[in-house]
C-alpha cells in the first residue's frame, strides 16, 4: 500500500509539470489554432530564468587565497558574490531562495518572449497548414535550445531548493501509516501544490475576468467576437504570452527536481503533446486531467510488479494510451466534438 | 549513301559507355583507394580525423576531447610539451609523424551511431583522414570501429566503457586506451567491501542499453563475489529525466546500497533524485545506506552539484594525480585553456600520442605496421602508470582509480577525490573472458 501511495505522489508531481505545459499548449491551440512545437522550449527557457538569476546573484569579485593553491599551483582564486559582500546574510538568503525568486523574474521575461514569438513569427503561420506550423515551431525550438547551449553549455546545471524545502515530509504518518513508510521530498510536494495554484489561477482568470470571457468567446467563435468590434487578435497575443508564462513558471520550479539543460524542451514536448491529445485538443480541463492521469499511470507502469508482468511497459505506457484514445475517441477525453475527428 | 540511325537503345548504350569512360579515371585515381593502403599520405602532411560529439548531450565532453586533440597535435608537431616529455617512448622528435606535419579535420558524432559513422566516412573519403579517433559513447565506438575495419583505417577509441568495444565487438583496426566495466567492477569491489562490508543488499538501476547492461553485469558479478545479495536490477529508459518512479521502490525494498548504472544526464538526474529522496542519509538494516556510481566523470559530476558528496565510483584518470605525466598534462592543458582536463580529454590526448608514436616507430602509416607497433606495447609516463596495449584485444591495461565525491571542494573542478589507485594487476582479466575475436588488420585497398 505504501508503494502505491508513493507512486501516486510521484505521478502527481510529474503530472503537475505535464499539466502546466499541456495547459499552455492547449490554450494556444484553442485560441490561435496553432500547434506550437516550441512550447517545450518555453518550459526550458523558464528553467534558465532560474539559472540566469542565480548566476546574476552570484556575480563575484575575486581574491587570492594565501594558503590554498589552484590546480596549476597558483594561489587559489576565491570568488565572493558581491551581494553577500554588500548585504551579508540577506545576500546569502537571496541566493538561497533564488529559485522561488526567479518566479518574479520569469513572469515578465516569459511574457515578453511569448508576445515576441507570437508577433514576430507565429502570426504569419495562422492560415498555413498545421504541417507548416509544426515545422516552423519545431525549428524555433531547436534554435532556442542551441542558443541556450551556446551560453550555458550542454551539461545540466544544478539548482537547489531553499534549505527549508530540501528535506523529506513523512507523508504516510498523516494517513495512518508507520513512521518512515511514505517519506516524500518536500520540494516535490511544493511543486505539486504550486502547479495546482497556477492551474487554478489560469482557470479563474479565464472564468471570472472580462478578458477571460472574451477569450473564451473567441475560442468558441472568433468571427462573431470580431464582428462585435473586439480586437480578438490582440487578446490572443496576450493569451500566447500567458501560456508562455505558465510553461516558464513550470520550468522555474522544476529546476531543483531535475538539473536543467538545453535539451529539456524536447524532453517534455512530446509527453506534453500526448497529454493534450489524450485530454482533447483545445480542452483546458482535459489537459489538466490527462496530465495528472498520465503522470500517475506512468509511475504505476514503472513498478516492478507491473514490469514483471509486462516487461518494458513503463517505456510505452503513455504512447499506448495515446494510440488507444486516438482509435477509440479521437477528440480526446474531454475534447470538443468535431475537433480531430474529421 | 549511308544513313546514321539514332534510336533510343543506341542512345542509352552510348550514354552508359560515356558515363563509364568519364567515371573510370575517378575510380582509379580516387585518393581513398589508389595507394598501397587507404589514404596513404603522399605530400608533406598527414591528416587525422577527430570524431567527437559537437552537438547533443555530450557536447561539453566532446569539446574537451577536441581541446586535448589540438594540444596533442601541437605537441607532436613541436616534438615536445605536455606528456610527450614524460612518455617512455622517445620516438617522436618533432616535425610531425614520419617527417609529415600533422593536420586534422573534425566530425560531429552527435552521440548517434549512424551520424558518427557517416562523419567518419566523410573524413576518410573526402578529407583523406589516415586515422579516426574520439567519441563519448560505446554505441558510437562500436559503429565507427566497424566502419574503420572495413575501410582499412585505424580507429583509436575515445571515451567508451562497455566491455563489448574490446570484447565481442572488437576489431583488429580498433584500439582502446579507456578502461571498461569489467575493470570498474574489479577495482570497486575491494573499496566497497572496506566501506560497506560484505553483508549488503544491492538494488541496481540500469540504463537500458549496451553500456548499462555491461556495467550492471560487472558490478553484480564482483559484488556478489563479496557476499552481497542483489535485490533487484531494474532497467530504466535512456533519458528518463525523472527517475522518481524507479527510486521510490528502493525506499522500502530492504536494499541498503543503490547502484546507479547511469552515465551523463541520466547519472546527474538519477543521483540528484536519489539524494532528494533521502537515500544518502537513510539507514536500512541498521546500516548507513550507500550509493555507488560505477563510472564517474568529473564533467558530469559537476552537473549533480552537492549530490555527489560521499558517493563512490571509478574513473579512468583524474587531474589531481601527482605522477609526472599527469602533472605535465594538467599544466599544459590548464595553461592553454584555463581549467583542468577531464578524463575524456586525457584518454583522447593519450590515444593521439600513442598513434603518432606507433607510426613513428613503425616508420609507416600502414595499419598493419601501426598495429604491429601497438601490439603488446608497454609504455609509461601517460598518467596511468605502467601500461600495456594488449595484442589479443587491443585493450590497454593500467591502474584504475576509485574516487569519491569530495565533501569540501575548493573549486567547481574539485568535485572528486581519489580514494584508491587500484593496481593494474587487480583489474587484469584473461583473454577468453570477453569473447574478443578481432581477426586481422585491414589496410584497405592495395
Amino acid at each position: 500500500m505504501d508503494a502505491i501511495l508513493l507512486q501516486i505522489l510521484n505521478g502527481l508531481d510529474k503530472g503537475g509539470a505535464y499539466a502546466l505545459i499541456a495547459l499552455g499548449l492547449t490554450i494556444i491551440f484553442g485560441t490561435l489554432g496553432v500547434v506550437n512545437f516550441a512550447h517545450g522550449a518555453l518550459f526550458m527557457l523558464g528553467a534558465f530564468c532560474a539559472v540566469a538569476l542565480k548566476s546574476l546573484l552570484q556575480v563575484s569579485f575575486v581574491t587570492e587565497s594565501a594558503t590554498q593553491k589552484d590546480f596549476l599551483g597558483n594561489p587559489l582564486k576565491i570568488e565572493t558574490p558581491y551581494i553577500e559582500h554588500w548585504f551579508g546574510d540577506f545576500g546569502s538568503f537571496l541566493i538561497e531562495y533564488s529559485v522561488p525568486a526567479a518566479i518574479l523574474m520569469a513572469i515578465p521575461v516569459m511574457l515578453l518572449i511569448g508576445v515576441t514569438m507570437e508577433r514576430g513569427l507565429i502570426r504569419f503561420f495562422y492560415k498555413r497548414p498545421h504541417a507548416e506550423q509544426i515545422l516552423v515551431t519545431f525549428g524555433l525550438a531547436i534554435v532556442l535550445g542551441e542558443v541556450v547551449k551556446k551560453f550555458f553549455g550542454a551539461n545540466p546545471i544544478p539548482q537547489s531548493a531553499p534549505e527549508l524545502a530540501r528535506g523529506m515530509v513523512d507523508f504516510g504518518v498523516m494517513l495512518g501509516f508507520d513512521p518512515g513508510a511514505v517519506p516524500y521530498p518536500t520540494w516535490r510536494l511544493v511543486y505539486f501544490l504550486f502547479s495546482l495554484a497556477v492551474i487554478g489561477s489560469v482557470f479563474a482568470f479565464l472564468q471570472f475576468t472580462t478578458f477571460g470571457m472574451v477569450v473564451r468567446a473567441g475560442m468558441a467563435d472568433r468571427e462573431t467576437v470580431g464582428l462585435l468590434g473586439i480586437d480578438i487578435d490582440r487578446r490572443f497575443t496576450i493569451v500566447f504570452g500567458i501560456a508562455a508564462v505558465v510553461a516558464g513558471l513550470a520550468g522555474v520550479m522544476y529546476t531543483p527536481i531535475q538539473p536543467p539543460d538545453y535539451h529539456w524542451g524536447m524532453d517534455f514536448l512530446v509527453l506534453s503533446f500526448v497529454v493534450v491529445v489524450v485530454g482533447g485538443m483545445g480542452s483546458l480541463g482535459g489537459a489538466v486531467s490527462a496530465g495528472f492521469l498520465l503522470g500517475i499511470l506512468q509511475s504505476f507502469a514503472s513498478m516492478n510488479e507491473v514490469k514483471s508482468l509486462l516487461p518494458g511497459i513503463d517505456q510505452i505506457i503513455i504512447y499506448l494510451i495515446a494510440v488507444i484514445i486516438l482509435l477509440v475517441r479521437p477528440r480526446g477525453l474531454m475534447g470538443r466534438k468535431g475537433v480531430m475527428e474529421s | 549513301m549511308s544513313r546514321s540511325i539514332t534510336n533510343r537503345r543506341s542512345l542509352l548504350k552510348g550514354s552508359a559507355a560515356a558515363g563509364v569512360a568519364l567515371a573510370t579515371p575517378t575510380i582509379f585515381t580516387s585518393q581513398v583507394w589508389a595507394a598501397g593502403y587507404t589514404n596513404e599520405p603522399k605530400g608533406g602532411s598527414v591528416t587525422l580525423g577527430f570524431n567527437v560529439p559537437q552537438t547533443g548531450a555530450y557536447a561539453d565532453e566532446g569539446a574537451d576531447e577536441l581541446r586535448a586533440y589540438q594540444l596533442a597535435v601541437e605537441h607532436i608537431n613541436a616534438g615536445g610539451g605536455g606528456m610527450l616529455e614524460t612518455f617512455s617512448s622517445k620516438a617522436l622528435k618533432g616535425g610531425g609523424i614520419n617527417g609529415k606535419k600533422v593536420e586534422y579535420v573534425t566530425g560531429d558524432t552527435q552521440t548517434k551511431s549512424d551520424a558518427a559513422r557517416a562523419s567518419a566516412k566523410r573524413m576518410v573519403e573526402k578529407d583523406g583522414a589516415i586515422m579516426i579517433t574520439g567519441g563519448s559513447s560505446s554505441g558510437v565506438a562500436v559503429a565507427v570501429q566497424d566502419y574503420c575495419q572495413t575501410a582499412g583505417i585505424i580507429f583509436m577509441a575515445g571515451l567508451t566503457h562497455a566491455n563489448d568495444t574490446t570484447g565481442k565487438d572488437c576489431r583488429a583496426n580498433g584500439f582502446r586506451h579507456f578502461f571498461n566495466t569489467e575493470m570498474s567492477g574489479a577495482a570497486l569491489a575491494p573499496v566497497l567491501k572496506n566501506q560497506f562490508g560484505s553483508e549488503r543488499v544491492a538494488y541496481h538501476l540500469t540504463a537500458d542499453y549496451n553500456w548499462g547492461w555491461s556495467q550492471e553485469g560487472s558490478i553484480q558479478k564482483y559484488s556478489e563475489q563479496l557476499g552481497w545479495k542483489t535485490q533487484a536490477a531494474v532497467r530504466t529508459p535512456l533519458g528518463a529525466g525523472d527517475f522518481s518512479q524507479y527510486i521510490t521502490p528502493v525506499l522500502n525494498s530492504g536494499a541498503d546500497v543503490l547502484v546507479l548504472n547511469h552515465y551523463g544526464r541520466d547519472m546527474v538526474n538519477s543521483l540528484t533524485q536519489a539524494v532528494q529522496f533521502g537515500l544518502r542519509d537513510k539507514q536500512v538494516n541498521g546500516k548507513d545506506f550507500g550509493i555507488v556510481v560505477p563510472l564517474y566523470s568529473r564533467l558530469m559530476a559537476q552537473g549533480a552539484g552537492e549530490n555527489v558528496k560521499g558517493i563512490y565510483g571509478s574513473t579512468n584518470w583524474h587531474w589531481s594525480l601527482q605522477d609526472e605525466g599527469s602533472k605535465a598534462f594538467v599544466k599544459a592543458f590548464g595553461e592553454k585553456y584555463g581549467f583542468p582536463p577531464s578524463q575524456a580529454a586525457h584518454t583522447t590526448y593519450c590515444q593521439a600520442i600513442l598513434y603518432a608514436d606507433a607510426c613513428q616507430r613503425a616508420g609507416t602509416f600502414m595499419p598493419t605496421g601501426v598495429g604491429e607497433a601497438l601490439k603488446d606495447f608497454d609504455f609509461d609516463g601517460l598518467g596511468n602508470g605502467p601500461t600495456t596495449y594488449r595484442g589479443h584485444d587491443n585493450q590497454c591495461f593500467k591502474d584504475v582509480l576509485v574516487v569519491k565525491g569530495k565533501e569540501n571542494p575548493s573549486s567547481k573542478f574539485d568535485v572528486l577525490e581519489v580514494v584508491e589507485v587500484t593496481p593494474r594487476k587487480q583489474v587484469e582479466y584473461g583473454t577468453d573472458l570477453l569473447g574478443c575475436n578481432k581477426g586481422s588488420i585491414n589496410n584497405g585497398a592495395a
